[in-house]
């Protein structure tokens, strides 16, 4: 076998080099991604296709297609935008390391993670022997679906929602509880010490940070008066709630994305998946396609979070001249890219630290925060 | 190593259909082209040899730039760099390793130690080379090597992945893989 010699010579860049142009393609094409998949799937009724058109749009109307179609669109545009946010995230963390990031698979290293998921559907799926069968093959996916649930009542504008669900917010705390039955059960169906320490951990770090998280929350519905993703948005028409009530929405916006980190498994408390010290966490067993359904899962919760983020703090997809769901896109990014920056700075805390500052600190200044908004909307209604 | 595909290759798979063609791939080639640009290693390191991988994960090397970083797990890993003399007692654990990662895997023996015992040779606790234990697709020449001369193995590595067949029948034996040796004057 004849070879060919070696092409690629070593980068010989000294410091921290950030093309800021590729920076603002690389948000455009976020953002065209996910308005594509929506404009799709607005417009699928709507397209002059002639006979398939009045075709279309009776069957759009049955509730069960129509439900059938807006579950095919959400579950696309989450799977497609993970893609671009993994690969995203590579080039952030090479960034934030003074490195390029993945560069030779398409342009820039777009492609890269179509290849990982394609290497990794094609990889050997192991179960192990002594593995409890069925919890070890449905903890992939009901770590996912609660996530896929949450995208059903995120507003990307007035219209497009997948269902404008009267008591949003509840709806979306009552969901996301449930991805800690998968990660718990990951780590007791694997039968690996590794995995059961790490599910045992997430189970009890989500399960901590959602108070904290909900009280947060509950102060902002206590400001709007309404649990509806849509109507909290129509009611920022004014001034966002993070500028409109800077005293208490900015410390309510801060435990917020802490918990946020927390939920999300993402360093500082990474602790469920922490190398170092439990290998991969409660999917050290998991090889191949299940593996990417845990990654799968993880970032599309990443963007659930900063959406709701958006959408309860920053006036969603409000914003001047352009288009609700490209501002909604663009807001959306920033708060993704914003737990990016914090995943590759700061170092992982310890499990009794991560603990005590749920319940010593964010617990209590989260109802402090409540309390206040109280006041506050008493004060300015009177 | 994206070689560009040649015309004859892009007019075997086209397929007209009204108002164009499309390209229609092998599966194939596109398991090849997704396993090489994709080699996740295993976190691994036995001695110094270790140390010049860090450096070749880190940032002036950068192997993330060919898709590659590392796992802790051995389950979701693709390749085995054994960077380091291997002592007899640490052998089987190796084994085990590779033996935990799923199918497809290779094996990298970095440095004079894992290909054969290096200036321990004459050590009884040593082993003279991991492919006593582990088959080996890719020996790299150096003692340690340098970053250039792993990634140089690497590069191989993904070269022998296009060569090979990514899909066989279920149950069809597996063809025997010929080591690449990599000399020092990469």
């Amino acid at each position: 076998m004849s070879l060919p010699p070696l092409r690629r010579p070593a980068p010989t860049r000294t410091g921290f080099e950030c093309d800021p142009a590729f920076v603002a393609g690389q948000f455009a094409a976020g953002v065209a991604v996910l308005v594509a998949a929506i404009a799709v799937a607005s417009a699928l009724p709507r397209l002059p296709w002639g006979l398939v058109d009045p075709l279309l749009v009776l069957i759009g109307s049955h509730p069960v297609i129509n439900a059938l179609i807006k579950a095919l669109t959400v579950t696309v545009f989450v799977t497609v935008h993970v893609i671009f946010l993994i690969w995203l995230e590579r080039k952030f963390a090479g960034w934030m390391q003074a490195r390029l990031g993945p560069m030779h698979v398409g342009w820039k290293g777009a492609l890269q993670t179509i290849a990982d998921a394609v290497k990794l559907l094609m990889k050997e799926d192991i179960i192990p022997t002594r593995a409890d069968r069925i919890l070890f093959i449905a903890a992939p996916f009901l770590t996912f679906m609660p996530t896929l649930l949450t995208f059903m009542v995120l507003p990307f504008s007035e219209k497009w929602v997948a269902y404008d669900f009267p008591l949003g917010i509840l709806f979306v705390l009552a969901v996301t509880t449930n991805i800690s039955l998968g990660t718990l059960a990951a780590g007791w169906g694997a039968n690996n010490k590794y995995s059961l320490l790490g599910g045992a951990r997430a189970c009890a770090q989500v399960l901590s940070y959602e108070i904290p998280m909900a009280v947060a929350m509950l102060s902002v519905v206590t400001l709007e008066g309404t649990m509806s993703l849509t109507e909290i948005v129509k009611h920022q028409q004014h001034g966002w709630n993070i500028i409109a009530h800077a005293p208490v929405m900015i410390p309510a916006f801060l435990i917020f994305m802490v918990c946020g980190l927390a939920e999300l498994n993402r360093t500082p408390f990474d602790l469920p998946e922490a190398e170092s010290e439990l290998v991969s966490g409660f999917h050290t067993e998991y090889s191949g396609m299940r593996f990417a359904f845990f990654y799968l899962g993880e970032f599309a919760a990443n963007f659930f979070t900063a959406g709701l983020a958006v959408t309860l703090f920053f006036g969603g997809w409000l914003g001047p001249w352009l288009p609700a769901p490209i501002w909604f896109g663009i807001k959306t990014i920033a708060v993704v890219t914003l737990f990016m920056w914090i995943k590759w700075t700061v170092p992982r805390l310890r499990v009794d630290q991560m603990m005590g500052f749920c319940w010593k600190f964010l617990v209590p200044a989260s109802v402090v925060v409540f309390c206040a908004t109280a006041v506050w909307v008493m004060v300015a209604g009177s | 190593m994206a070689e560009p595909l040649t015309q004859q290759e892009v007019d075997t798979w086209r397929l007209p259909v009204p108002g164009g063609a499309l390209i229609v791939a092998p599966l194939d080639r596109l398991t090849q082209w997704a396993r090489r640009n994709s080699l996740w290693s295993l976190t691994f390191g036995l001695s110094c040899c270790a140390i010049e991988m860090m450096a070749t994960a880190g940032s002036r090397y950068d192997l993330d730039r060919f898709g590659m970083f590392f796992r802790a797990t051995p389950r979701q890993a693709d390749v085995m760099i054994v960077a380091g003399w291997v002592s007899v007692k640490m052998a089987p654990f190796i084994r085990r390793l590779y033996d935990q990662m799923p199918e497809p895997k290779y094996v990298i023996a970095m440095g004079g130690c894992a290909s054969a015992g290096g200036p321990y040779r004459d050590s009884i606790t040593v082993v003279k080379g991991v492919d006593q234990f582990v088959p080996v697709d890719v020996y790299v020449y150096g003692c340690p090597p340098r970053p250039e001369n792993l990634i140089n193995g690497i590069l191989h590595l993904q070269e022998r992945i296009r060569h090979e067949k990514a899909l066989t029948r279920r149950g069809a034996p597996v063809p025997a893989r010929e080591p690449v040796i990599i000399g020092g004057e990469a």
